[in-house]
């Protein structure tokens, strides 16, 4: 198995596995968020706009962890410098 | 694929490019400064007064009494970068709905030139608050065995601004894109739609956070004591 096919089925599994499994632990931690969210809403209604705003951010802060898993999958895809510096040594010979 | 408007060239002389990232984000300071421009003109304090004038009161109200809510206790001082960096990306993911439009915050320049502002603001408004030895000495806050780490914290508190912007517009973009080319019309409208309330949420976000980041630098370790008439009831 030469270069190219090697980096190929290395970049394309890791992308995939790589948003797959990121994407596992933010999803548990939002929704643990938002049903503690939910429960202190109930039992406090009038501290709604706090409560409101700090749950934003924290899904926020948990979201990001997510966004790098996505950023690290796209670059592999799509902006792979393995990729480009093995094909550009196959287009030079 | 475009991964970024950074690659829409609209012209090119040599190694200077004109690429959609800075065509937009002119556009968008153009839109803004020009419109607030024109719509403060002739301000009227009695209570009949231009629709216009209007919403920019709302809007700078609102942001106002965020910023109070965070605490930050003169939020005057501050509202003029908070306000812009809300105002800024909330336009730049709004404006999604005209055709052949693609936002700026969807490159990592940016997201990055963003975070860098926030990065070099949070030291201004904290050193023109405390004084510089207070806010050095803040640093080493609780042991100077922590220095370390709160310099760390900053930098990455940094880098998380950038890549969360720039991942939250560019996965909007690109998720259209590729539904675009293979789903019926009605998939890309409500991802569309989904990308415009991410993008509001994104935008208050941002804000918020270098809200709490300045909030952070500029309290200082003895609690100053607020003025005593929120007391009376």
């Amino acid at each position: 198995m030469d270069n190219v096919t090697l980096i190929a089925i290395a970049s394309i599994v890791t992308a995939g596995l790589t948003i797959a499994l990121g994407s596992i632990g933010p999803a548990l931690g939002e929704g643990r968020a938002v049903a503690t969210a939910l429960s202190s809403l109930a039992q406090q209604p009038d501290a709604a706009t706090t409560i409101t705003r700090t749950l934003f951010v924290g899904l926020a802060m948990i979201e990001s962890i997510a966004i790098y898993c996505f950023v690290v999958s796209m670059i592999l895809v799509f902006a792979n410098p393995f990729w480009n510096h093995v094909i550009a040594q196959t287009a030079g010979k | 694929m475009r991964l970024s408007p950074d690659e829409m060239i609209f012209w090119q002389h040599g190694f200077i490019k004109l690429n959609g990232t800075i065509a937009f984000t002119w556009g968008l300071m153009f839109v803004l400064a020009v419109g607030s421009k024109l719509i403060t003109r002739n301000l009227s304090t009695e209570l009949k007064r231009s629709r216009w004038q209007n919403l920019l009161e709302i809007v700078v109200t609102g942001i106002e009494k965020q910023i109070e809510d965070v605490g930050l206790r003169h939020p005057k001082k501050y509202i003029g970068f908070l306000g812009t960096l809300f105002l800024f990306v909330a336009l730049s993911s709004l404006c999604t709905i005209i055709p052949g439009y693609e936002p700026p915050t969807g490159s990592l320049s940016t997201t990055a030139a963003l975070a860098l502002c926030v990065l070099v603001a949070v030291p201004f408004f904290g050193i023109e608050e405390q004084g510089l030895g207070d806010y050095l000495k803040s640093y080493a806050e609780p042991t100077i065995i922590m220095l370390p780490f709160n310099i760390i914290s900053e930098l990455s508190r940094t880098l998380a601004l950038a890549v969360r912007l720039f991942g939250n517009m560019m996965s909007g973009t690109m998720i259209l894109a590729i539904l675009l080319t293979i789903t019926p019309f009605i998939f890309p409208i409500a991802m569309s739609a989904l990308g415009l309330l991410t993008g509001m949420v994104q935008a208050y976000i941002f804000s918020i956070l270098a809200a709490v980041y300045i909030a952070a630098a500029t309290r200082g370790r003895k609690a100053r004591p607020e003025p005593m008439q929120e007391m009376k009831a």
